[in-house]
């Protein structure tokens, strides 16, 4: 028979799960946005989602929440390569945003050509992507080499391109900034005529989907976690933990890619030293935001996508108070600070002991 | 508190999750007594240290200490050090990137400055005296474990201690670095110190011990002065039965001693590895339990290493089943139907925060492929009937490994093995720190599988087990086989005598 569990012990298992942290900030957030809009009651709210004529002429979503979830796809995407990343090699690659400006160096020098005309596509973009993401899954390759054969600390492994990857960017175009002005190049940053959501909020999804099948159908995820946590009693188990480093950063690779594809869409340029700049710090906040050990071994993929959202939602909720775009990274610096420390083994152990003891108290209480 | 008591464990409780570990269990320690604590894994004993030691807080009970008074309130490994209690625990916990001399002295010093100097020449002092066979500069990890094992008991000697705690300090000893310490022990008993000592070595209890306190299922079986408690109902006390006989497990003779012309399952010929063993001729057949013995560091694991592919091999050649094959990393070996448990669980058995399901099904999952996982619900039904075929002691499946005992541990391990259906099972010290009844468990299973025609070799520091399970010994001495024991050679005598050398007895 199933014992019927009281309310504090469901409390105790959800507290206890890894997602709990960055659902907790994420439902901390919606709060704060909710009161704030009873407080400001200037007519808007920021859950108000309207579906009305774009620009373009189409019937597009939009609103707060749709921004957040559409701005977050990038980072999504690169926060699912992170966490394989940091479960497998136990170390985070601070080149993804490098990399991301050479990935979408090679899309627009494959769509502009000669660059002889910026209205029209000089190449399919499929091949351009295709281009892509190879060469960001060779750079990929080469971040886990180092990693995998030369045991070479990842994050000292991968400032090598953090500091070398905008300025192959740049030499990929000749140093010079090229446009593609075609409508076609920006539906995948922006809308494709008669879809409503934003293309890379489809993108996000297809990625989580991609990735979900992966975790499901094969054994990365064992893998990876068993690599990270004991190399040599997986090397004795049959398992080659090498190979598996290495796999989780060409998979990485393969993200960067596609998040470079938007990137450029969307802006339907490049500014080389400007293009997901800062982007990597984001993407292993959110895997520590999921409560992902950042030694590696276990972790949990949807937890660190969750992070990601939270960390737009945050980014998005200090916008619309018109904090200074120049002085957000120091109210997010607070914020981040706040659930970091929260989310800590060790702040959660201490947390748990009182909530333990609490409980033991109330049940002395009934017992009397 | 009565004149000789000095340290004074009362109704400690400690519950983990709803599972009770520790059980209303008391504990006296009095002035210049060797006390031995003894339980089968998961009676308590690491947690009762643990507690008294501020690794764990307990929940309930009183712990006085002489000298302090009233409670003795210790919330952390310092307080204990503070209340002049010292430490060495079962597996090191120092620092192998950090010189032995630093080892020794890390944390203590009274200011932020060493005089590096000073500090170097007092921990050489401190070696020689102790007969510790390495330099204070020298790097601790490029030390062997036993000599890392006695680095750490220098440090908890010379931190001057009431109560000295050691646990499993000898699993890793041979057996003239068990007298040292044991020699140790003894001077540090007549100074007055208090030693609680923790070990599973029913010989070494009765050789230093003065009083025994037995332990079971986390509560407390009594305590007992040794001369009051013989071998036998010690074990059974531990056991909480009556133990049939523990030296007649091996009932009849296998008989596959003998060369029957039979093809092995396993044979090599002129094998040898990166990891520096003279190259070495083996043969296992079926039904058969051979093992590899020697004294620490002969080589022994290195060879067995050397068969599963664990270390490069450099030569020889390798035949299963009469088959001609090559065996370069452990996965060609698995797929021959070779299993190997490898001497250091923590190291390279256990992947401590993976669950007890995952670290069973894992070697039968790389087995099966990378793209073909088992399903959860498959997973679930292996790792519950291995659970319950080998009564492994832990609340779930999804528990973390790293949160049983040892000798959970080590039978999760051999569960993995087990369920790849090896046809060729390869034991490494599969009984080093673990309890009686586990050991028993453990080889009676080696014979077990035996019986049913698979291949076994045991490896084990204890000749008396080796002797119990195996039918044919493979001596070895400093990296070299020097011999073949098998049928009426197969006694104490024999066995010490090969491994010694000609020479000698």
């Amino acid at each position: 028979m199933k014992q019927k569990k009281s309310f504090g012990e469901i409390v105790n298992v959800i507290v206890h799960k890894q997602i709990f942290i960055p659902l907790a900030a994420l439902f901390i957030l919606v709060v704060f946005n909710f009161i704030a809009d009873l407080i400001v009651n200037d007519g808007t709210s920021f859950f108000e989602i309207t579906y009305g004529m774009s620009k373009d002429g189409y019937h597009v979503l939009s609103g707060n929440l749709i921004t957040v979830i559409d701005n977050a796809s990038e980072l999504v995407l690169l926060a699912i390569g992170m966490t394989l990343v940091t479960a497998a090699s136990g170390g985070q690659d601070i080149s993804v945003g490098a990399v991301i400006a050479i990935a979408g160096s090679v899309i627009l020098r494959i769509v502009c050509g000669d660059g002889s005309d910026a209205n029209t596509l000089q190449a399919p973009i499929i091949l351009a992507f295709f281009a892509a993401c190879i060469v960001a899954m060779l750079f990929g390759a080469f971040n886990g080499m180092l990693v995998a054969y030369f045991k070479i600390q990842p994050m000292v492994a991968t400032l090598i391109l953090f500091t070398a990857g905008r300025s192959i960017a740049a030499w990929i175009n000749n140093n010079e900034l090229p446009v593609m002005n075609a409508p076609s190049f920006g539906y995948f940053g922006k809308f494709i005529p008669g879809i409503a959501v934003p293309t890379p909020v489809l993108i996000a999804i297809a990625g989580m989907i991609l990735i979900g099948l992966v975790l499901k159908f094969t054994n990365l995820g064992l893998y990876a976690q068993s690599v990270g946590i004991n190399p040599n009693s997986s090397r004795l188990n049959g398992i080659n933990p090498e190979v598996i480093k290495l796999i989780t950063y060409v998979i990485l690779g393969f993200f960067v890619a596609i998040a470079g594809l938007i990137k450029v869409s969307r802006v339907q340029s490049i500014n080389y030293s400007v293009i997901a700049k800062d982007i990597e710090m984001d993407a292993i906040l959110a895997v520590a935001l999921g409560g992902n050990p950042l030694g590696g071994g276990k972790f949990n993929i949807w937890a660190s996508i969750l992070g990601a959202y939270v960390i737009q939602m945050l980014t998005t909720t200090l916008f619309r108070y018109n904090v200074d775009a120049t002085a957000l990274p120091a109210y997010k610096a607070v914020v981040v600070v706040v659930l970091v420390v929260l989310s800590a083994p060790v702040v959660r152990e201490r947390l748990n002991r009182l909530f333990a003891s609490l409980k033991s108290k109330n049940e002395g209480k009934e017992a009397a | 508190m009565q004149d000789d008591v000095i340290l004074k464990m009362r109704n400690i409780r400690k519950s983990f999750g709803g599972v009770h570990a520790l059980h209303e269990v008391d504990f006296t320690l009095r002035r210049g007594e060797i006390h031995a604590l003894m339980g089968e894994n998961g009676a308590g004993k690491s947690t009762l240290i643990k507690v008294l030691t501020g690794v764990y807080q307990k929940d309930e009970g009183t712990v006085e200490i002489e000298g302090i008074q009233g409670e003795a309130n210790i919330r952390s490994p310092q307080d204990a050090q503070n209340s002049g209690i010292s430490t060495v625990y079962q597996e090191i916990s120092l620092c192998p990137n950090l010189t032995v001399a630093e080892n020794m002295f890390i944390g203590r010093g009274k200011g932020a400055f060493t005089d590096w100097k000073s500090m170097n020449t007092k921990a050489d002092k401190m070696l020689r005296e102790l007969d510790i066979p390495t330099y204070a500069t020298e790097q601790l990890g490029s030390c062997s474990i036993a000599v890392q094992q006695m680095v750490a008991i220098a440090r908890a000697v010379d931190m001057e201690c009431k109560v000295l705690i050691l646990d499993e300090p000898t699993s890793s000893l041979d057996e003239q670095e068990v007298e040292k310490l044991f020699k140790l022990m003894r001077d540090l008993k007549a100074k007055g110190v208090g030693i609680i000592f923790v070990t599973h070595f029913l010989d070494q209890v009765y050789e230093v011990c003065d009083r025994i306190t037995v332990l079971r299922d986390g509560g407390l079986v009594g305590e007992y002065v040794i001369e009051d408690l013989p071998r036998v109902k010690l074990v059974s006390k531990m056991l909480g039965k009556e133990l049939d006989d523990i030296s007649d497990i091996k009932g009849e003779e296998t008989g596959k001693a003998e060369d029957d012309g039979s093809v092995p399952v396993f044979e090599a010929k002129g094998l040898c590895s990166t990891e520096g063993i003279k190259p070495f001729d083996f043969y296992i057949k079926a039904g058969e339990v051979n093992g590899f013995t020697g004294l620490l560091g002969s080589g022994r694991s290195e060879c067995v290493r050397a068969i599963f592919g664990a270390d490069k091999v450099t030569e020889g050649k390798v035949k299963v089943k009469g088959k001609e094959v090559t065996i370069k990393k452990p996965i060609d070996a698995m797929k021959l139907g070779i299993g190997y448990l490898p001497e250091d669980r923590k190291r390279d058995g256990i992947v401590s925060e993976l669950s007890v399901r995952d670290n069973l099904i894992l070697a039968f999952q790389v087995m099966k492929g990378f793209f073909h996982p088992i399903s959860r619900a498959k997973a679930e039904e292996y790792a519950d009937e291995y659970i319950k075929l080998l009564d492994i002691k832990t609340a779930s499946s999804e528990t973390p490994i790293g949160r049983l005992s040892g000798g959970n541990q080590q039978k999760v391990i051999i569960a993995r093995w087990l369920l790849t259906h090896p046809d060729y099972l390869i034991l490494d010290e599969p009984t080093r720190g673990i309890d009686i009844g586990t050991k028993i468990e453990i080889q009676k299973l080696a014979l077990k599988l035996a019986s049913e025609g698979k291949s076994v070799t045991f490896i084990s520091s204890e000749v008396d087990e080796m002797l119990r399970t195996c039918s044919r010994l493979v001596v070895m001495r400093d990296r070299a086989v020097v011999g073949e024991l098998s049928g009426s050679d197969l006694n104490q005598t024999k066995v010490m005598a090969t491994i010694a050398g000609g020479e000698s007895k």
